[in-house]
């Protein structure tokens, strides 16, 4: 052999493992990003908070009981020799005063006579790392101020309804919002969807029709969701009026009567996830083994008695964890929501499929476009409760599949 | 005695029910045909009223986008779609690849069980929650490096690098399965004359799978073209026609959700145009999606 060939031999061997290493190196940068996301949504969600209040806490202390500690006549009191009466009566009307507990008066004294607002907020990153400098910032320009360390992520988040103040405001309306307009959502796509893919996989002939079906079907689940949002907008929103403002059954609400409710939203959503539970239904009923069919009708079953009862429940684990998977879609998407009409503040809860809605993405996004830091650091705590939804329904999604598969292995 | 049973067929019972059962199977895979046409009738109706009102030419070329003054031109719009969309490939194009390849042709088994599910959990991430780390994240680390000044608040780069961020996962995903489906017998072949890895996946392997790739990096484009929330929490709430990613604009899903989310009343010459904006995304979309389908579908053919 001659020198030339080994010299090219060990070049290309040198240069393979240069770009062996360089597709590493790319695919640790991808997962470095979720890691990176992960961890700045995290950093946001806790961190110092710096406080200032129009009046002082410690000053509305009663015979030396501190304001957190003091029982609930003590806090109506503080109430009434703080607000004007006019602003207690409004109070009193919402719900009288003495019937009120002593956490929601505190929480009232806080709201309507201390006047929390936060100055400034700073991330768990820089809670931990820059700890002097926030505590110098705090000395030098806000001696009043009451700093501490606040976890955003907390109970309160979750139970209180939204508030213009993001100290007290909550996730409330938007989770009840989100839980609703999915369960509606799964209740209109679950069964058109399987009802489509079985069509498709066990019934359609191979004709110009059927075809034309499919394609449509694929071409449908790479529509942008906005486009969706259109459709549900003159559709669901302007032209079915009557029926989704509920007018046509005599329970439309107050003030809502319009079309942008919870069903026109689980309307809109149902039919963006539609494609995608149909695909994946499909693929679930072509798994299922040609002799299994073929069993069946040599038994004498019907076409439908096959299916029903044998071809379904085989396949049934892979179309619930394909349904599961488009339904966290659905809770995901924020735009076609947006264009459907969310409402912008929403402090009563929604109670029927007539209600105006919101929902956990849309809260993000509209805190997120806050232009007030603290908004910020509420919507990332946000996030993290729509993460743990999101992953909990696909835990569920994973369990059901197991839990399917073992019974199926013990009946045969 | 052997008893004598009464005649009877031996065909099946009659099943009237069965019919009615395969009816509405039926209507409920034709359902998405509605969809669909519903889609084409909506943005075609309102577009057309849009189009009594400003001239499709007019809207096509227009420099300006300005409802207050009657100005109705696309092109600062598509320029952001644009520029956002190409950002995001050159960050998810390359990556994408590399990762696939990765995956495909040099990941040990155990890092290719963690790695994928990792990648679908990124592509399962709401969009929104892009949006927030684009706006919260991404644009400061961003003007720390370029500089305060050079680097406005809401700017295309930090929208569009989060979009391929987005992107990425399915990106690879799919060139994955692209590549995986590559013949075995293929590489071996190439091995046997003495090539390198490399050399089997540069010269073998991405030729063989390349229009599976070419479908992935069109369908890529594609949900860059319709996304909408990073764009429109991160690359700016007005239209500007520039292609300068440092500068604020607006792309078109980012319009469509920022008016249609104040108080829109229905027709005015405001609300068609949003539905005109639709369309032209609409027409887009669709374009790049049966291009993709097209190409995969040539790729089958050759082999199998």
């Amino acid at each position: 052999m001659n020198g030339v060939h080994a010299e090219n031999l060990g070049a290309r061997k040198a240069r393979a493992t240069r770009w062996g290493t360089a597709f590493l190196v790319a695919t640790a940068i991808s997962v470095l990003f979720l890691v990176i996301l992960v961890l700045s949504i995290v950093s946001q969600s806790f961190g110092y908070v710096l406080v200032t209040s129009e009046v002082d806490p410690a000053s509305l202390a009663r015979e030396g009981v501190a304001l957190e500690g003091q029982e609930a006549p003590a806090l109506v009191e503080t109430l009434k020799e703080g607000l004007t009466r006019r602003h207690l009566a409004t109070l009193e009307e919402a719900k009288p005063l003495d019937s009120r507990s002593r956490e929601e008066l505190l929480g009232l004294v806080m709201t309507e006579i201390v006047q929390e607002r936060p100055a400034r907020t700073w991330t768990l990153a820089q809670s931990v790392l820059q700890r002097k400098a926030i505590m110098d910032f705090r000395n030098s320009d806000f001696p009043d101020g009451r700093l501490y360390f606040r976890s955003w992520l907390r109970a309160s988040l979750l139970t209180n309804p939204q508030s213009s103040s993001a100290l007290d405001s909550g996730l409330r309306g938007a989770a009840i919002g989100s839980l609703a307009t999915i369960l509606l959502t799964l209740l209109i796509a679950f069964p058109l969807g399987v009802a489509a893919a079985i069509w498709l996989e066990e019934y359609a002939a191979d004709n110009a029709v059927n075809r034309f079906i499919q394609l449509n079907i694929y071409n449908l689940s790479g529509v942008p969701s906005i486009i969706y949002g259109m459709l549900g907008l003159a559709v669901f929103v302007r032209w079915l009026e009557p029926l989704t403002s509920g007018v046509l059954f005599g329970a439309a609400e107050k003030g809502a009567a319009s079309g942008r409710t919870i069903l026109s939203a689980s309307l809109t959503l149902a039919l963006l996830v539609l494609p995608v539970i149909i695909i994946n239904s499909q693929e679930a009923l072509r798994a299922v083994p040609q002799s299994l069919r073929k069993a069946g009708l040599a038994l004498g079953a019907t076409k439908w008695q096959t299916i029903w009862h044998h071809v379904l429940p085989a396949s049934a684990d892979r179309i619930l964890t394909g349904t599961v998977l488009a339904i966290s879609r659905a809770l995901g998407e924020t735009a076609p929501l947006v264009v459907v009409g969310a409402s912008t503040f929403l402090t009563i809860d929604p109670v029927s499929p007539f209600s105006r809605f919101t929902t956990l993405p849309i809260q993000i996004y509209q805190w997120t476009s806050r232009p007030q830091g603290e908004f910020k650091n509420l919507a990332a705590a946000a996030i993290l409760v729509l993460l743990v939804l999101l992953l909990t329904l696909n835990a569920t999604a994973i369990i059901l599949r197991n839990r399917f598969s073992a019974r199926r292995r013990t009946n045969t | 005695m052997t008893q004598v049973f009464p005649a009877r067929g031996l065909a099946r019972p009659p099943r009237p029910g069965e019919a009615v059962i395969k009816a509405f199977l039926f209507s409920c895979a034709a359902f998405s045909i509605l969809t669909t046409a519903g889609i084409v009738l909506i943005l075609g109706k309102e577009t057309f009223s849009f189009f009594k009102e400003v001239s499709i030419v007019e809207f096509l070329t227009g420099s300006l986008w300005q409802p207050a003054i009657g100005k109705f031109g696309i092109l600062p719009l598509a320029s952001a779609t644009l520029v956002t969309s190409l950002i995001a490939m050159a960050v998810a194009l390359p990556l994408g690849l590399m990762v696939a390849v990765y995956l495909s042709e040099y990941a040990p088994w155990g890092v290719r069980q963690f790695l994928k599910p990792a990648l679908e959990v990124l592509a399962g991430i709401p969009t929104v929650v892009y949006g927030y780390f684009a706006l919260s994240t991404v644009t400061p680390l961003l003007r720390g490096m370029i500089g305060q000044d050079r680097l406005q608040v809401y700017n295309m780069l930090s929208a569009g690098l989060v979009m391929g961020i987005l992107i990425l996962p399915l990106i690879a995903s799919m060139c994955e399965d692209a590549l995986s489906a590559v013949p075995r017998t293929m590489r071996e072949a190439a091995y046997a004359t003495g090539a390198t890895k490399l050399e089997v996946t540069t010269q073998v392997v991405v030729p063989a799978a390349f229009s599976g790739l070419a479908a992935a990096f069109i369908l890529g484009l594609s949900r860059a073209v319709g996304e909408t929330m990073i764009v429109a929490l991160a690359a700016g709430a007005g239209p500007n026609l520039t292609l300068n990613p440092l500068k604020s604009a607006e792309t078109m899903t980012g319009h469509i959700v920022r008016i249609s989310g104040g108080d829109l009343s229905y027709d005015t010459i405001d609300y068609s145009s949003l539905f005109a904006i639709a369309a032209t995304l609409f027409v887009i979309t669709m374009i790049l999606n049966l291009i993709s389908r097209r190409i995969v579908g040539k790729r089958r053919e050759v082999y199998e």
